[in-house]
This record gives structure tokens, sequence and C-alpha cells, in this order.
């Protein structure tokens, strides 16, 4: 019998599909089930913040850089907070400080429990999912109490807070570190380790640990390669260097170091390791403090530039921000983790099959809203 | 290694390439080298033994001055622990770059970036569009020169 004729077809997936979390349009070239090569195409939630910034004062920013990572408002506050802070040199209250920690924190855990949960559903698990957002609202919850928002919060200011904490915060969030500890075993049991799962994820999508460095990834994707590498260990701001805490990184377990089974562990084990910075957090904060304090009444850096660099739940975000000594920032750039994370999708997804390109995208964690900017 | 002895060892290799070494606080210091070099000179950094620049952390493209454009490299060495901040500078007549994605990756996407909003052209790119922005946008967003187009496919730009 003649070889039959075999040809490559291109497929467009999203950007109005439920596993490309958002916007996202992935253009594959497949030989049957098979994809051959992998174009992302981003762009979809494009606004130009950087234009925008640049028409505002440093303190009208926030509310901008909220918007980015949706899922991590905090902790895109806090770094650009870090930013401008360490290009004026404004000394912020420790009790500031202390409260900036607690909040990135629980959004760390906010945000990696959404990356959880619609991780299981991406590969076939609902129930998780809601287990997840049960613990995801106790956050939100405390956030609300503290600054009245759910997830755009414009907190974290330059040089302090936007309000104090409640009286009973404190224990509010000694409360949720109790009862959110079990729960994580809960959702080791449920989802982690099950059977199924590590047959769906383990040995698929294996970024290797050089790769992962040359492509720039950063956070939970990097550390699932093996690369043992943290900022707020590494290069710490705030008051990190504080805390006694574990980098996790992942070790091949069910199958190759670097595949997607160990990104997803590193961020299960990463909520244990924030619950243990919160607990001491709380344990360390002074009680008295004024919260604006250190508030700048106008905001005018020196002439100069910077590239400060913190560690959100997705990796490595950094703002090179230049000043003219003028109110307005002349320019703002950000370096979101999830685009760099997503720039080496390509390399960790060459040969697998299009079932299995939905859980590599899962696993790297993508939020459209800090791509696009 | 710190700037200033990593200044002086990238002059003894490439002493035309290397214009300036600039350091005056609170700017981090930052080489500043030419733009038909840089590749030559960001792969010496990342394989030179005692320097080892493995990561590329940052590119950024800037609107320099009225008639400059400028991209900026922030370098750190995961072996070493140590950062270096690059500069190249071109003019808005002839804004050409020669690509760095062959040694970091990274720039592939950061690069594609500053040239869909800045304008900045990198020579050699593989893979060479506009990335955020729709094919046919007319001009570079980034610049402060810029005027949005009045039209966009038949829709009403400004609102």
């Amino acid at each position: 019998m003649a070889e039959l004729k075999t040809e490559t077809i291109t497929l467009n997936m999203g950007p109005q599909h439920p596993s490309t979390h958002g916007v996202l349009r992935l253009e594959l070239v497949l030989d049957g089930e098979i994809v051959l090569e992998v174009k992302p195409v981003i762009g979809y939630l494009h606004r130009c913040f950087e234009k925008h910034a640049e028409a505002m004062t440093y303190p009208q920013v926030v509310p901008y850089v909220d918007r980015m990572d949706y899922l991590a408002s905090m902790n895109n506050e806090l770094g650009y907070a870090v930013a401008v802070e360490r290009l004026c040199g404004v000394k912020v209250p420790e009790k500031v400080e202390y409260i900036r920690v607690i909040m990135a924190e629980l959004n760390r855990i906010a945000s990696h429990l959404v990356a959880l949960g619609t991780y299981g559903l991406d590969a076939g698990a609902f129930t998780p999912f809601l287990y997840c957002f049960i613990d995801r609202e106790k956050i939100l919850e405390i956030f609300e109490i503290t600054c009245g928002a759910r997830l755009l919060y414009n907190y974290i200011w330059v040089g302090g807070l936007s309000h104090d904490i409640t009286p009973n915060f404190k224990e509010k969030v000694l409360e949720f570190v109790k009862v959110f500890r079990p729960r994580i075993k809960e959702l080791n049991d449920l989802l982690s380790f099950n059977k199924i799962f590590i047959e769906r994820t383990a040995n698929v999508g294996v970024l290797p640990p050089e790769v992962a460095i040359n492509a720039g990834t950063s956070g939970p994707t990097l550390r699932g390669s093996g690369v043992n590498f943290d900022l707020r260990k590494n290069d710490p701001y705030s008051i990190y260097d504080r805390f006694d805490f574990k980098v996790i990184v992942g070790n091949g377990e069910m199958g190759t170091v670097g595949d997607s089974w160990d990104r997803y562990m590193v961020r299960v084990w990463e909520m244990e390791e924030s619950c243990k910075i919160i607990e001491q957090a709380i344990e360390q904060m002074p009680a008295e403090g004024n919260v604006q304090e250190a508030v700048p009444k106008r905001i005018k850096p020196p002439v100069g530039e910077i590239y400060a660099r913190t560690e959100t739940p997705r990796g490595e975000l950094g703002f090179y921000i230049i000043s003219d000594g003028t109110n307005y920032p002349i320019r703002v750039k950000a370096r979101g983790p999830a685009f760099c994370n997503l720039s080496a999708l390509p390399l960790m997804s060459k040969g697998c099959m299009i079932a299995d390109l939905v859980v590599i995208l899962g696993s790297i964690d993508i939020v459209l809203g800090e791509i696009d900017r | 290694m710190n700037s200033n002895e990593i200044y002086n060892l990238l002059k003894s290799f490439f002493p035309d390439a290397v214009i300036d070494y600039k350091d005056d606080k609170p700017v981090e210091p930052y080489i500043i080298v030419s733009a038909k070099e840089i590749d030559k000179i960001c792969l010496f950094l990342r394989d030179e033994e005692n320097l080892q620049f493995d990561y590329l952390s940052c590119l950024s493209s800037v609107d320099f001055d009225n008639d400059n454009l400028a991209a900026v490299y922030n370098l750190y060495s995961f072996v070493h622990n140590h950062k270096l901040n690059i500069k190249v500078i071109v003019p808005k007549s002839d804004p050409v770059i020669k690509t760095v994605s062959s040694v970091w990756n990274t720039a592939n996407w950061h690069e594609r970036e500053a040239y869909d909003l800045m304008g900045i052209i990198f020579d050699e790119h593989p893979d060479f569009r506009r990335i955020l922005l729709p094919d046919d946008w007319e001009g570079y967003p980034l610049r402060k020169d810029y005027k949005v187009q009045e039209f966009y496919n038949g829709m009403k730009v400004p609102y």
C-alpha cells in the first residue's frame, strides 16, 4: 500500500477558551494530536499602563499596578512602593513593614489557591476548586475588613498604608492560619497525591533548569525546575530577611525535575511557608505606630532611575522607574513575571499532546492582566 | 565583581565597543556600549568564567532625550550573585540594535515589546513583529512625541 500523505494543520486555541485562563490565543501547529509548535499571541487586554503612568503622579500609579496582576494586587503594590521608596530614600515605619509583609503573604496564599484550584479544573477535577475558593474567601474577607476592597485594594501606598489595621486583625489572621494549615493537607489528599492527577501532570512539560534560567522564568516556574532562588531570600527587600522560612524547590518526586507536577507542588508547599512568615510577623509586629506617618505630602524623587524587583506569587516583578525630579515619572516599565514565564511555554510544550498543553499552560499560572499590561 | 571592575575587564576586551561608565548616585552604575557590538559583549558577559551573567532580568526601552532612544539591560548572575546594568543609546533617526535573543531567550519577547511600543529595531531577531499591539497599528505609543492615529480600520480611536 502506498504511504498515506499526512499534513500538519494550524489550529487556533483561544482567545475565548476556558483553559487559556483569560484572553490568550495560542496558534498551534499540529501533526494529528501532537503539538509541533506553539505560538502564543498576546495583547488582547493591552491598555498601555506604562503610557498612562507617565501622565500620573507617583501615588496615582498605585491603582494601575493593582490591575496588572489582579490576583495578587498587594504584591504588585508592594513592588511598586519598594521601587519608589528606594528612589526617594523614604524610610517606612516598622509597623507598616510588618503589615505589608502579612498582606503580601496572605495575598500569595490567595493567589496560589486560585492557581491550584483552577489547575485542578484544567486537569478535570472540579471539587478541589471549590475547596480552594472557600479558603480564599476568608482571606478576601480579611482584606475587605482592612481596606474595604476585595480584589483591587490601593492599600499599600508609597511610604505607608491607606488604612490602619482593625483591633481584631491579629486574632483574625491567626485564626485563619490555624484553620488553613489542615486544609493544605486536605488539598493534598484530594488532589496533589491523587493517582489520576499525578498521571496527568508528572513528566509532562519538563523544563530543565538551564533552559528555565535562560528563558528568564521566575517564581514557582523556576523553582519547580529545581533552582533554589527566591528574591525574598536571595535579594531581600522590605523586612523579609528577618523571617525564617524555606525556599521550596521541585525535586522530581513523581517524575522528572521541572515537570508540571513539580511546579504545582511548589505552590502547595509555599502556602505553608507563607503561613510561617505570617505567624512570625504577627508575633514581632509592634503595637504602636502611625501607618501614614512617612507618607510624603508630595512625592518628588531626585533625578535618577531604579530597577527594583520583588517576589510576587508568579515570580520576579521588576519596576524600572526613571525620574526627572518632577511629580511625574518619565518612564515606568513593569517586568511582569508571567510575561517571561509564558515566553517559555513554546520550549516546554514541543511534542506534547493537545490535552497536555492545557496542563502545561495551567502549571505556569499566567494572569493576562499582567502579561498584556 | 562590582560594576567598575566589570567595566575595566570589558574595556580591555572590547576597547571600541564599550563607550562609557556612569556612577552618579542615586542611579545604579551602568555601562554604555555600542549598539553594533552588544550581542558580542552580552555573549562574553554570559560565558566568561568569573562573570556568568546567565539571567536577563529586564530589558526596557526608554525615550532617552529628543534625539535618542535607549535600551536598558538589567543582568543578574545566579552563580556569582552580582548585577550589572547596560545601556545602549541609539539615534531616533536610525534606532537599530543587534539582538541578544540568541544569548538569553528572555530577550526575544522583551525586544519585540521594545519595538512595539518604542520603535527600536532589533537586527537579526528571529521573530521580529509587534507583540502587544495589532500588526497594522501606526506609530510607537511610548515615544514622547506619539500622536494616536485618528482611525484604526474605520473605528475612531481617541475617545
